[in-house]
């Protein structure tokens, strides 16, 4: 009889996320702790949620530790050059309207360097959705302050502190015109997930900003403990307050984090807008552009 | 393949050499252009803006020249044949994506209508300073293919052959304007579409499972597909193996960058394009390329006249330099003459090339108007021994 408990088929772990990444490449390079393979853990969830055809999903990258995204995940994927993902992006889906457009990268990336294509992505409604994993630093370059460094915060080149005001992500994306605007931690994996599956389904210029820990430099030098004890601050003071005023939700140091899904409106796409104006304009002499 | 008839003004037209380059682009089958205004080369994106609603093209002014740069290749890998037009201070911007481009083995047309420099310079007036920046600009090696056009007709005839060579070799091809070519309107014949040859794209055709997107099977240039084919590549700018993944070993950067300098260099017979008159009998060799080579037609003329035995060679296609000619010619004739609107470019490629068996003249012009001829006969006379 006992010998009966035997023929219980074992159970095999099966791992759904491995189908969405490159295998061949792993192990990544992301350090212990580091919150960005978490993001990408729920990015390959809302996929397998989404419904999309996975062969027309491209993600575009840029550079630094997030901008390593691109090359882990098993779809189109595109590393570009520094802060240059978005006008790639804009590019791609313009010449294939088709393409589900992704942009994923991180805060230095997207908002110093990008931060001009950032701006003007969201104000003409481009059809694509940003994921920007927020560390606060830059990671892959040994710990630089950036344009997200909370005040007071050290980094290698504001060894005293920062003193200088940094960007409120959310509010900068919804001024610029952005169509979709939530914020969540990487402890918050469920609604990371959600968030992103939503911002997929959207048309328009959705942006998922995602705060992640990086034990390596920005909490070392910031005596804050590895990931985990990033994981419980973030557990511990962050506040969800859907369709809060982004202008009421910017970032300090180690203090309250609040998040949510703030903006969920519609207007029209970039290509919608040069469609429906031409054919305004010219009637019947335009051919509608389908890419 | 021939040209789509869709872009294609057949006809005599009397224009000038920016809006000639704009219609050899449509014709090339370009349906993406981004850009970003800059003097001299605004005419470019204003008649593509008004030609592109009504041929299937998006045209977008992006917010600088970098985001150009790179919408282009975003566009090139979404399946569109695209270009982005700027001159001097804007080509500064886009050296990085020259190099993303000639290093991902993207196909793609870059337009630098020159303008004296260095820094904003003079807008409104031309130079040919940016050759050696053409060449070199970005970071790294590689090899990249440029073109001089001296008409409004050669703005056009070569817009469609750097769409054709950049989809050759999958390179970035640099159409080097100047701003007296942009702006000068003459006629420009645009032949019928079935008239046009067009290179296409080569996309890989095999087994979907067997590609690697940079593998070259004995050959130097690898087979492209598009997003969105089911291919799931991976395309970076980090020296990368046939897979397309990041490789950071020696080995990797050997194997991938001595391909992307000697697809150009190996193939140089093939690409390089230079208009001869007179060589034969020459003693002086005036070796001009873009405006400056209708500028020293007035001196040769002259000099001819007076006897003396004078030979004009005017490079169309500058990158790849045609060492091959110039060394066969530096045994032939006894000295060089080069004008270009530069303290010296392309001189020093006629003086590395003629290898110290005959002498190299510079007739150097800073920019803002271009030769006078006397400038150049004067040194015609001076060389011929």
């Amino acid at each position: 009889m006992a010998d009966e408990l035997y023929e219980i088929e074992e159970a095999v772990p099966v791992n759904t996320v491995e189908a969405y990444l490159r295998t061949d490449r792993l192990p990544h390079i992301w350090c212990p702790g580091c919150g960005i393979g978490t993001t990408v853990n729920c990015f390959a969830h809302a996929l397998e949620t989404s419904g999309l055809d996975l062969d027309k999903v491209a993600v575009v990258s840029g550079i630094g530790c997030t901008g390593r995204v691109a090359g882990y995940t098993n779809l189109d994927s595109f590393h570009t050059t520094h802060g240059r993902a978005i006008p790639f992006a804009t590019g791609l889906k313009l010449a294939n309207p088709r393409l589900k457009v992704v942009v994923y990268s991180g805060d230095g990336d997207l908002t110093a360097i990008g931060g001009n294509h950032f701006i003007h992505a969201a104000r003409r409604n481009l059809d694509m959705t940003v994921i920007l994993v927020n560390n606060f630093i830059y990671g892959m370059t040994g710990g630089q302050v950036a344009p997200t460094t909370p005040l007071t915060a050290t980094a290698t080149t504001a060894p005293y502190g920062n003193f200088e005001q940094p960007f409120n992500l959310p509010y900068l994306a919804e001024s610029s015109g952005a169509v979709y605007v939530a914020r969540w931690t990487s402890y918050h994996v469920r609604h990371v997930t959600k968030a992103i599956k939503e911002a997929l389904a959207k048309k328009g210029f959705s942006f998922v900003e995602i705060l992640a820990p990086c034990p390596t430099l920005f909490n070392r030098r910031n005596k804050l403990g590895d990931g985990l004890d990033q994981m419980i601050y973030y557990r511990e003071n962050s506040e969800i307050r859907n369709g809060a005023d982004t202008k009421t939700i910017g970032l300090g140091f180690q203090g309250k984090i609040i998040v949510g899904k703030f903006v969920d409106s519609e207007r029209p796409t970039y290509l919608d807008m040069m469609n429906e104006y031409y054919r305004k304009k010219f009637g019947d002499t335009y051919e509608e552009y389908r890419g | 393949m021939k040209a789509d008839p869709k872009g294609v003004l057949t006809g005599a037209h009397f224009i000038d050499g920016d809006h000639a380059c704009s219609e050899g682009a449509i014709a090339a089958g370009c349906r993406f252009v981004a850009g970003y205004p800059i003097t001299p080369s605004t005419e470019v994106v204003e008649r593509i803006a008004e030609r592109f609603p009504f041929v299937g093209g998006v045209f977008i002014q992006m917010e600088d020249e970098l985001a150009s740069s790179i919408a282009i290749q975003g566009a090139v890998w979404g399946g569109k044949k695209a270009m982005t037009v700027t001159s001097g201070p804007g080509f500064s911007l886009m050296m990085e994506h020259i190099g993303y481009a000639a290093m991902t083995e993207t196909p793609c047309v870059f337009v630098d209508v020159q303008r004296g420099g260095p820094s904003t310079g003079l807008p409104t007036q031309p130079a040919q300073a940016d050759m050696m920046q053409a060449r070199w600009g970005s970071h790294g090696d590689y090899g990249i293919i440029a073109l001089s056009p001296n008409s409004p007709q050669e703005c056009f005839d070569l817009a469609i052959k750097s769409f054709n060579l950049s989809e050759q070799y999958r390179v970035p091809v640099l159409l080097m304007m100047d701003e007296c070519v942009g702006h000068m309107t003459e006629r420009v014949v645009i032949p019928r579409s079935d008239q046009i040859e067009i290179y296409p794209r080569r996309y890989y055709e095999g087994a979907k499972e067997e590609y690697m997107p940079y593998a070259v099977n004995g050959g130097m240039v690898p087979r492209m597909v598009k997003a969105g084919d089911g291919y799931r590549i991976h395309v970076t700018g980090l020296t990368h193996d046939e897979r397309g993944y990041p490789s950071m070993t020696v080995s990797a950067q050997e194997k991938l960058v001595r391909r992307l300098v000697e697809k150009i260099r190996l193939n140089a017979d093939a690409i390089v394009e230079y208009k001869e008159d007179q060589t034969d009998d020459a003693d002086v060799m005036v070796v001009t390329y873009g405006i400056t080579s209708r500028v020293a037609i007035p001196a040769i003329e002259q000099a001819r006249k007076e006897g003396l035995k004078v030979g004009h060679l005017r490079l169309v296609v500058v990158w790849p330099f045609p060492e091959k000619r110039i060394r066969a010619l530096a045994s032939s004739v006894k000295a060089f003459v080069v004008p270009e609107i530069n303290y010296g470019q392309i001189v020093y490629e006629v003086e590395r090339c003629a290898a110290g068996k005959s002498p190299v003249e510079l007739v150097p012009h800073g920019g803002g108007s271009v030769h006078n001829p006397k400038d150049i006969y004067n040194a015609i006379r001076l060389m011929k021994g």
